[in-house]
């Protein structure tokens, strides 16, 4: 008898996830293609990053797939100089959130643009990025 | 139903490491609350149990403390919101109490984060928030309240001297108490010396001075229905308001990244259970985990309008001989943040205060005070205000 392949592709996502099986799992497909996706509800057309299986306001599961595109506005950002377990060597990095007006993204700035480079309201765009072993996530990087 | 009061209060000195198990540690609080209320563990109908798991290897906490503290057969279970996982469970006992459920309810709230090392501590609270969307970025609860700290400064001016008198209060204070961790007067020079560890950067623009310091403690707070609080106690405390709200746990969910949310909603619900105001309250405890969230706490509670609270605290006005004495114990900052012990321990600060028997920190002659337990960055906030009438 034949084992169900686990669909596991988010244990990709990031320096360390903490997630293996999620019901959008494809959106680790799409980056590995280097797409950033998000989701949107087909019945109340909201849009959602992070992409979302099921939309909070309809309670409808019709979801399609749209890609991030242009640039979105530097909300806040935090350079670490300490980090958790498994983030150390890493050090140091910047958090921050873009804000694309119908979403917001929370990731990474790219590693090679300085703190002194960076000031709230700049714009930004969210690229993929890879990663060793294979993971995938993205960055935000300078327009 | 009628009212709702706290005949008893008790907890731990927090410290970096307890020299015992969780049990033994919840033990000193409980001890000290019970012997507060005057009441033996027999009067007691049920307990509720607060704690953030994964700081410590057991499982299901409640039924390990309540047989140790001769708790059985007597329900209990545990309750988690993370840093306000104490006021939940406050929350949560009130109800019991008011349903007519029971007639006396402990509350229990502990964490021994030695257990764990300063990183793994940093990598379980940052995934006190989305595991699967943020937590893969790297993300810890100092940067998450630095992005808020940056967003206030940049929204309202806000400077990092602004920050630095919020520590300099708290060490005032905390020297004066003697279950704070931390008893050592800071000034300016603390942050601003050459090589001074207070002022090196930790998640920019947060310094290391600006971030509470992890610790071992437990708190216990006793709540009684009216008939049982006036038969049993000299000076019950009443609740009088009770706030409770949440926030999206994605960063990518919030709208400002100056203020919390969940805490003007919270706070909003227990002022309007109360019936009183922000300008009626006397002293207050608010959830100082980071310099950043006392100056936001300020104004979500309403003590300042939105960016005047830098101003609150350059003058002083959150001293305790202020219009507005806030954490005159040495709040989150000195104390120490034994995570689910926190909320237990403010109740108790305000408590004392309104019973008149805080000593060297008592304010003047307060009616009304107010506790403000924030859980992650703002994914959870409780207010409660508590009367002596």
């Amino acid at each position: 008898m034949a084992t169900l392949a686990v669909d596991n592709r988010f244990n990709e996502f990031g320096t360390m996830s903490f997630t293996s099986v999620t019901r959008v799992n494809d959106f680790i497909g799409y980056l590995q293609q280097g797409r950033i996706m998000g989701s949107r509800c087909k019945k109340c057309g909201i849009s959602f990053f992070p992409p979302r299986a099921d939309c909070c306001h309809s309670l409808d599961s019709d979801m399609e797939w749209f890609e991030v595109k242009g640039t979105g506005k530097l909300l806040s950002f935090s350079t670490l100089r300490f980090g958790p377990t498994g983030f150390t060597q890493g050090l140091p990095y910047t958090i921050a959130v873009l804000d694309y007006g119908d979403y917001k993204i929370f990731g990474r700035i790219e590693s090679s643009i300085s703190e002194a480079e960076l000031h709230i309201g700049m714009e930004m765009k969210t690229c993929p990025h890879r990663l060793t072993g294979g993971h995938v996530d993205y960055v935000f990087q300078k327009t | 139903m009628g009212k709702v009061g706290i005949i008893g209060v008790g907890q731990s000195r927090f410290v970096r490491a307890y020299p015992g198990s969780i049990r033994e540690m919840v033990f000193e609080s409980f001890k000290e609350a019970i012997g507060d209320a005057k009441i033996a563990g027999k009067d007691i109908d049920a307990t509720v149990v607060c704690s953030a798991p994964e700081y410590d290897r057991q499982r299901s906490p409640a039924g390990v403390l309540v047989e140790y503290l001769g708790l059985n057969p007597q329900p209990t279970f545990n309750v988690e919101t993370l840093c306000s996982s104490g006021t939940t469970g406050i929350r949560a006992a009130y109800s019991l109490v008011k349903s007519g459920l029971h007639d006396i309810v402990a509350v229990l709230g502990f964490q021994k984060t030695s257990e764990i090392t300063a990183a793994d501590s940093q990598e379980r609270m940052g995934r006190g928030a989305d595991i699967q969307w943020e937590s893969p970025f790297g993300t810890t609860m100092p940067a998450y309240f630095a992005m808020f700290a940056r967003g206030h400064m940049e929204k309202y001016g806000t400077t990092m001297e602004d920050m630095t008198r919020v520590r300099i209060k708290a060490s005032t204070y905390g020297v004066l108490n003697e279950k704070a961790m931390i008893r050592k007067v800071l000034t300016i020079n603390d942050f601003n010396a050459p090589a001074s560890r207070l002022g090196a950067i930790h998640s920019s623009p947060l310094r290391v001075g600006d971030c509470c310091k992890n610790a071992d403690g437990s708190s216990c707070i006793i709540l009684a229905n009216e008939e049982k609080s006036k038969a049993m106690s000299e000076k019950p405390v009443w609740i009088l308001g009770l706030g409770s709200a949440s926030a999206s746990v994605n960063m990518a969910g919030r709208e400002t990244f100056y203020s919390f949310h969940s805490a003007k909603e919270a706070a909003k619900k227990a002022y309007k259970m109360a019936g009183v105001q922000p300008g009626d309250i006397d002293v207050a405890e608010v959830h100082d985990g980071f310099t950043i969230a006392e100056i936001m706490a300020y104004e979500d509670l309403g003590f300042a309008r939105p960016g005047d609270g830098p101003g609150l605290i350059a003058s002083k006005e959150t001293y305790k001989e202020g219009k507005i004495p806030v954490n005159v114990d040495g709040g989150i900052l000195s104390k120490g943040h034994p995570i689910a012990a926190t909320g237990g321990s403010q109740v108790r600060a305000i408590v004392l205060q309104l019973r008149g028997e805080s000593g060297d920190f008592q304010v003047k002659d307060p009616a009304l005070g107010l506790v403000h337990n924030v859980g992650g960055a703002g994914l959870y906030t409780n207010v409660i205000i508590l009367g002596r009438e």
